[in-house]
Parts: structure tokens; sequence; C-alpha cells
């Protein structure tokens, strides 16, 4: 058994337990022991000095792309674990539109297995919701959560037929597992690019209009009242898609949805030029979509932050923006860039940020991290609400540097990453 | 080349109409004047680029665009070199920018370039110091296309301030109409789009366009129509049921036209389809100008040549008389 862990001179914010105070923790046997003002520090304990910096729940983070197995130029599941450290998540869930698929037991138990030896954050595998994410044939669910999956999807992709989406949310009740829904509507996209409009029509790009996403999640919202399965919808960016959203939850559905960093701050005004570092899937889209997934993230509609991080090499975006991939890398810049859209302009506090980064995807999820509850994982971030730094993707962690925030200034800085018990990351110059 | 603006107003590359003034787009169709009497000449060359080696990047298919540039450059006296797609590099799998910067080292002085995909023009002309001439890339813009419409409009209206221009057909897939659209507009035209909603645009109302959906109603508006080249590859992707119906719901007939109020002047881009966008009556007969566009095309893409090399507007005359 490692020693006791004493972090102390912190301000701990904890909205599981509805925490906002000077206290300490401390963490006995990798769990949370006791967090208060007036606890003791065991004799043989060791001590972390949080003067100046804030406590909280490490994040979660269900929506990322690690590329491994096969794309290792990209990133691995290493380089990505190690990323999700650096940006204070102690838990990624990893989605399986890898070459191959992660579409089999085998193919689970190993990205749990490298994930665990990296000893970085918690890597949980997503299940191929269909046999080679080829939108067809339902996978092995049952053999897929036994090997470690948390959830099925085939994002990147959406499940287009609505007779597989139905049975899917039919089936993953025997396992209490969320089908996790790329929504988009294949025939809409036709080939886009970028946001269908004024931008798309200048640039003579060609154009995903929001209905593409929106004709999605309402058919799919009416399949989870029909079935009673969790849906959970994947990086909402369309203000129609909110509408729906906020009907399921009217309506008390098994409905849940995420928003990116990048949807919830900037729009399809960054593709201009042709920036290829701009173009993700779902596209940015208008300040009217920013506006309405920040308010449903607020009031609570959209339930939580995920980053979709989705590293390329720099090769694959330095193209034509025709043939140069859709994706943002988002683990390390997705905190600072949250602040700087919600709690800077004063939308949400720092407390209910914590909570749409980290109790909230544990609450939806059902996981036993997102907290600081005595008996919980000691999964735990330490940063610098307030710290402003400038975004260098040459220090990222990523194996990739896809950023369209390149020199930008963001707000708040993860200092310290604590999984169960174990310091693992430490921020250079702090070390 | 140097950083400054030349004193025509254009910077180191003509990527597109977007960012072009209005007075610069007057000073190249100056400029065109004075080169058009080069190519009635029995021996139609002048040493005006004599020296500068100009390659003629195509990634895409075509005839007019390509050997108009290749005649503007070799009556301009530069040395030039035609690289197509197939049987390139390319086709190896060399990124563009790898073929970009190996014509570089090759020492080239200006690039004119056709892709397929938006923003190509754009994507070379930031990665090399050569001058950089849009020949069209994708859907978004081709600006010498629409310069030499408007060196037309101006031959047959003596102006182009207050003109109403009609464009018609297939706007989504066009990059002749946003480059029209920038280039009218600035040199103070009225700009409308006529087609069916599926071959418009999204917002393209925010462009300040307005937008017909019956080709009566653009006749009834405008002073000319420029008829867009409808591609067979539009009906087998769903955007048009056929071209039979094409053509009778938005085809520009003799009889059509003859009901307009004023003499409407015809343009189009090329290749024709004759009986589906345009009818033969139409194309062939006083009211087309379309053979003068083509004409008209050589002379710009020697001013745009002529002034991105350094070339001063008001010393074309004296230019091509080969007095350097």
């Amino acid at each position: 058994m490692s020693r006791p862990l004493y972090i102390e001179g912190g301000r701990v914010v904890d909205p599981s337990q509805d925490i906002d105070d000077l206290a300490a923790v401390l963490v006995v046997d990798g769990r949370i022991e006791a967090v208060g003002a007036d606890i003791s520090k065991p004799d043989d304990a060791e001590t972390l000095d949080a003067t100046g910096l804030t406590i909280s729940p490490g994040l979660i983070d269900v929506h990322v792309h690690l590329r491994e197995p096969g794309g290792e130029h990209k990133e691995d599941i290493a380089t990505g674990s190690k990323a999700a450290i650096a940006g204070g998540f102690t838990t990624i869930w990893a989605m399986p539109n890898t070459d191959p698929p992660i579409d089999d037991p085998a193919a689970v138990g190993y990205v749990r297995a490298a994930g665990r030896a990296v000893r970085a954050s918690r890597v949980m595998p997503i299940g191929a919701a269909s046999i080679g994410q080829q939108g067809e044939k339902m996978t092995e669910i049952g053999e897929l959560v036994h090997a470690g999956a948390v959830a099925v999807s085939d994002d990147g992709h959406p499940v287009r037929n609505s007779g597989l989406m139905r049975r899917l949310l039919e089936y993953t009740q025997t396992f209490d597992i969320p089908v996790l829904q790329h929504a988009e509507d294949p025939g809409l996209t036709h080939g886009g690019v970028m946001n269908e409009g004024r931008v798309a029509t200048e640039l003579g790009l060609r154009g995903i209009p929001n209905a593409a996403e929106a004709a999605m999640v309402a058919r799919d919202v009416l399949l989870s009242e029909l079935t009673g399965g969790h849906l959970h919808v994947c990086h909402v960016s369309a203000r129609q898609s909110v509408d729906h959203l906020r009907w399921a939850k009217d309506r008390g559905l098994a409905v849940t949805s995420e928003v990116t960093p990048h949807h919830l701050i900037l729009t399809e005004e960054l593709v201009r030029g042709y920036n290829t570092q701009a173009k993700v899937n779902p596209p940015l889209r208008l300040e009217e979509d920013v506006v309405a997934v920040r308010e449903a993230l607020v009031e609570g509609v959209i339930d939580v932050i995920a980053t979709d991080h989705a590293p390329h090499h720099y090769d694959e975006k330095e193209r034509e923006f025709d043939d140069a991939p859709f994706g943002i890398n988002g683990l390390e810049t997705a905190f600072g860039l949250c602040m700087q859209a919600l709690v800077d302009p004063g939308y949400m506090t720092l407390s209910g940020l914590i909570d749409r980064m980290s109790c909230g995807p544990a609450r939806i999820m059902g996981l036993p991290t997102g907290s600081l509850r005595r008996g919980a994982p000691a999964d735990i971030v330490l940063y610098a609400p307030e710290e402003k730094w400038i975004v260098d993707p040459a220090r990222f962690h990523s194996r990739s540097r896809n950023t369209p925030l390149a020199g930008r200034e963001l707000t708040g800085r993860i200092q310290t990453t604590i999984v169960g018990g174990e310091i693992r990351f430490v921020a250079e110059g702090d070390a | 080349m140097s950083e400054k603006r030349k004193e025509s107003g254009l910077g180191k590359d003509l990527v597109g109409l977007e960012n072009v003034s209005g007075e610069t787009i007057q000073a190249i169709l100056d400029t065109a004047e004075p080169f058009k009497e080069i190519s009635e000449r029995a021996i139609k060359k002048v040493p005006v680029l004599r020296g500068k080696t100009i390659v003629n990047l195509f990634f895409e298919p075509s005839t007019r665009t390509r050997i108009s540039f290749e005649f503007a450059e070799k009556r301009l006296g530069a040395d030039t070199v035609n690289v197509a797609a197939s049987g390139s590099s390319v086709v190896k799998g060399e990124t563009l920018v790898d073929t970009a910067r190996n014509l570089e080292a090759m020492r080239i002085d200006m690039v004119v370039i056709r892709h397929g995909s938006s923003g190509a023009a754009q994507f070379l002309a930031d990665r090399i110091p050569s001058n950089v001439i849009n020949g069209g890339d994708g859907q978004h813009e081709h600006p010498t296309q629409a310069l030499l419409d408007m060196l037309t409009l101006r031959d047959s209206f003596g102006r182009i301030e207050g003109l109403k221009v009609c464009i018609v057909g297939d706007i989504v897939h066009s990059r002749v109409a946003r480059s029209n659209i920038y280039g009218l507009q600035k040199s103070g035209a009225e700009v409308a789009v006529c087609g069916p909603r599926s071959l418009i645009p999204t917002r393209i109302e925010e462009m300040g366009v307005q937008v017909f959906t019956h080709i009566e109603d653009a006749i009834q508006w405008a002073d000319s129509l420029n008829v867009l080249r409808l591609q067979l590859e539009r009906m087998n992707a769903g955007f048009i049921p056929s071209l039979r119906e094409y053509n009778r719901v938005y085809g520009v007939t003799q009889e059509r036209l003859d009901k307009a109020p004023r003499e409407i002047v015809v343009l189009h881009p090329g290749p024709m389809n004759r009986g589906v966008e345009i009818d033969s009556t139409v194309a062939d007969g006083p009211q087309s100008v379309i053979l003068s566009q083509v004409t008209n095309g050589v002379a710009v893409r020697m001013a745009v040549l002529y002034l991105l090399a350094g070339g001063a507007p008001e010393r074309a005359e004296e230019a091509k008389k080969g007095e350097e």
C-alpha cells in the first residue's frame, strides 16, 4: 500500500457535494478518505501543497479518438492518455472507429489493457455498435461489455438504419449501457465539408445543414421514447437539435447529450481562408447555434461537455480543404477553452463547469468517479482557474497538433492530475 | 517578388475578385484594351514578358481557359510550360504543396492553377513566392473569366455601372458565378441569379444578390444574361430531374428573349450545351456576344499577366510596342 496523500492549502470545488471552500483532501489506498477544513494529516502521509490552486474531481471525457490501432501516426493509446491527464482528464472513453474498428471482445480487451499499462488517464473502451461499423449487423454487445466496453457507438458515422437503431436501444438495456449516436443524415450531408451558410456559399465549399444533425436527433429521441433505451447524442452543434433534446428532457426520456468545447465558442467564420484546422464534423456553425448550445448546457438540456478529441497528422491537414480530414485536437485545450467560453463571461460558475466536465459525465454514465465523496476513487485535478496561458501546439502531449487555437490565450491551467490516488501529471515548471 | 502592392492595386496574386477593389478591376479592364490589338496583328507577339517563366498547372481538364492563358503568355513573349494532372507526379500521389515547391525550385515566375478543390489557388499562393493566378478553383472563383465577361459587357454597353446582370443556371457549383458577383458588384452593377433552388447556394441573398426562380422574371429584369453551362453530372446527382425539363423551364430561348422589355445581351462562359441551357438560335443570334468573350479572354489574361509582373496600367500602350 502506498502512503496516504494529504492535499492542503487549496480551494475544493466539488459540485457533487455542493462544496466550494478552502479545504484539505485526504487520500488513503487510492480512495477519498476525507475532505474538510479541519481534517488532520496522518503522520505517514505525503503532502501536496495546493496553495493558490483549486481542487476538483478529475475531468471525464466520454468522447475521444485515440487512433490505435491503425492510426498510430496521429495518436496512440499512450500519447492520447498522456494528453488527457495533461488536460485534467482522469477518465476518457475511447471511440471504436479505429482500423480495424473495435467490434469484438479481443479488441475491447486490448484497448483496456493498453490503457492500463500507460498509467495515465483511465481509458475506457467504447465498442462498435455494428460489425465493422458498417451499420448493418449488431455487434456481440454482451461480449463487448464483458470485455470492458462501457458503451456502443458507430461514431465517425451515424447509425443510419432506423430499424438497427431501434434494436440497439432495446438490446443495450440488458447491459445498462448507452448508445452513443453521431447524429447526421448522410443524405443531407452529401459530401459537405463545413457549415451550410453564408461562408460556405462565399468559399464555394459544400455545406452541411443544421437539419442533417437535427433530423437524426429528432428520429433518435422518438426511438428512445419507443424503446426506453439510453440514447446519448454526441457533439450537438445545431440549435434545432436542442429543441428536440428539450422535448425529450421534458418528457423524462432516457436521453442525454454532449457538446464540444469548440462548438461552445467558435463559429464558421474561422473557416475563412480555407483553414483546415477549423474543419470538423459536425462543423462549426453560427453564433446563434453557439448561443443555443451554450444555453442548453447551462440549463442542463445538454448534459455534459466532451472534447471529440480528433488528432490528425500535420500532413493530413496541410492539404486542399476538401481533402483534409475532419477533427480538432481537444484534450489539452478543453478546460481552458471552456473557462473562456462559459466561466469568464459569467454564463456559468466554476462549480457549474466542473459539473459539466466531471460530475455530470459520471452521473449520466453511472461512473463511481466525478466526486470527492468519501470512498470514491481518488481521481483529482488541481488547477489554477484564473491563470492565462497561450496555446502552443508544439508543447502538446498528444502526438498531433491540429488545433485552430494555436497562439490563442486561454484561461485556466491544469497543474496536477491524480488518478486512483497516484500523481500522474504535474505541469512543467512546477515539478 | 516584393510585398508592396503594384501600381495597379493587385497584390502578388490574383486568387479571386473578392479581395480586389473596383478601381483595380477598372485598371485591369483598361489595361486589357490596348492588348486586344496584339491578337489582331499578323505577328502576334510582343516582348513584354520576355524571359519570364510561367507554369500552367491544370489539375482539371480545360480547353478554353488553358489555351487562352497560353496564347496570352506566348503573345507577351513568356516561356511557358503546361502541366496537366494526368501523366504528372500528381497521379503518383504527390501533394499539391510538394508539386508547387518543386516547380518553385526550378525558379519560375508565375503559376496559373486550375484545380477541382475550392481554395487550392489560395493554398498555393500562401506557400510559394511566385505570382499565382487562379484559373478556376473548385466552386470558388474564376477571376479571369469574370473579368473577360465584364470587358465584354463594357464593350456592349459602354459601361458596367448601373447594369442589371442575371447569372442563370447552376450557381451552386459555379466559380464563374461567384467571381462575377464580386466583380460586377464592385463595378456598380446589380446582380441577380436565376435557377431552381436546388442549384442556388444557401443564403446567397446575403451577398446582395437577387434570386429569381423563374427565367421569365429574370428576363423582365435584366440587361444581360450570363448563361452558365449545366453539367450532366448535376442531373445524375439529383439536383434536377432531366436536361429536357431543365431546357423547358430554364432554357434561354429566342421566344423568351423576345418578351423582354429591352434588347438583352447574352453571355455564356462555355462550353455550351446547345438545346439545354441555351438554344442555338440565341447562341448564334445577334444578341449573343459569346465569341467576343473568347477574344476578350486573351486580352484580359494578358493584362493580368502584365500587371502581376509589375507593369503599370498607363504604360501598357507603350509596353506592347516593345519599348521596355
